[in-house]
């Protein structure tokens, strides 16, 4: 099972996402994301960080990267894509994935340990939760209020669009607590939080984040 | 050389914190008058030839603004 990683200019986390994918017994293949070249990967992380300084804004011009196009038709096609933080951002402008993330609420960046609810446990990368689980795992970032109009929230949470929500406390005043969301096949998933910072007891709040890693190769080998 | 520009603001439903952030400053500086802010984006593009608008209205909602969450004002020199 090989798993991409894709390094964006500004990436900052796309080492720890190959370490989880390591973790989780697969093989982490890194990507460029000027080249044309998905090396025949099963499935792709976009990891967290600034890509181009979040210039424009935040996860736009990565969007428009040759790579990130190739995944874009491959996603549409089933390939498992997971994007984490800057990567959601990415998915968002790529528009594979609803909604929009914008500054945080309260202008502040936000970097704690953060409790999260798994709205769906039957996605390509949630299989190995149960739904309705808690799991713990960092959050950081300055630009990451989920919005979107309220008639387009309506419709994201009725086709039961929100993969994973915060709870005990919403870092950033993302609407409705949408921490992540899932596309319609469920195959594509984006978060805020990062479950790569959760994947070992010596370097994470807990190892809850092991599970994105781990729910991927069952995916990938029933598709 | 014909100067385009294109204004990106956030559509009306969508929250500004930054704008109201202004507000609140404007408000300690004795600005009481000022009711609203909502802080957007101003683009001048320089193109060779007579803009298209066509073209301009693509490159606006295609990466300028994100259709999702913000709207674009064209203006082009003839406006």
């Amino acid at each position: 099972m090989r798993i991409g990683v894709i390094t964006f200019p500004g990436s900052l986390d796309d080492v720890d996402a190959a370490r989880a994918v390591r973790l989780a017994e697969a093989e982490p293949v890194a990507l460029w994301h000027a080249d044309h070249d998905l090396k025949d990967v099963d499935a792709v992380v976009l990891p967290g960080g600034f890509s181009y300084g979040d210039y424009l804004r935040a996860g736009a011009i990565a969007a428009r990267a040759p790579l990130v196009q190739d995944v874009v038709d491959r996603a549409r096609q089933g390939m498992p894509v997971l994007g984490i933080c800057n990567g959601f951002q990415v998915l968002c402008e790529a528009g594979l994935l609803p909604g929009a993330l914008t500054r945080n609420g309260h202008l502040h960046f936000r970097n704690r340990d953060q409790a999260l609810r798994i709205e769906r446990a039957d996605t390509a990368w949630t299989q190995d939760y149960e739904p309705g689980q808690r799991i713990v795992v960092p959050v950081k970032n300055g630009e990451g209020r989920y919005v979107a109009a309220p008639a387009d929230l309506d419709r994201i949470q009725g086709e039961g669009r929100v993969a994973v929500r915060y709870v005990e406390g919403n870092p950033n005043g993302s609407m409705r607590d949408i921490a992540g969301v899932t596309s319609e096949d469920g195959r594509v998933v984006g978060l805020m939080p990062h479950p790569e910072h959760a994947v070992e007891d010596l370097t994470g709040p807990s190892t809850d984040g092991l599970g994105f890693f781990t729910s991927v190769l069952k995916a990938v080998v029933s598709a | 050389m014909p100067r385009v520009v294109v204004d990106v603001v956030l559509k009306p439903e969508i929250s500004d914190p930054q704008g109201q952030a202004v507000l609140g400053a404007l408000g300690r500086l004795g600005h009481d008058g000022v009711r609203s802010v909502r802080q957007g984006k101003h683009f001048v593009l320089e193109v060779e030839g007579t803009p298209d608008r066509a073209e301009l209205q693509q490159i606006a909602e295609t990466l300028l603004a994100n259709p999702v969450i913000e709207d674009v004002e064209l203006h082009l020199p003839t406006d």
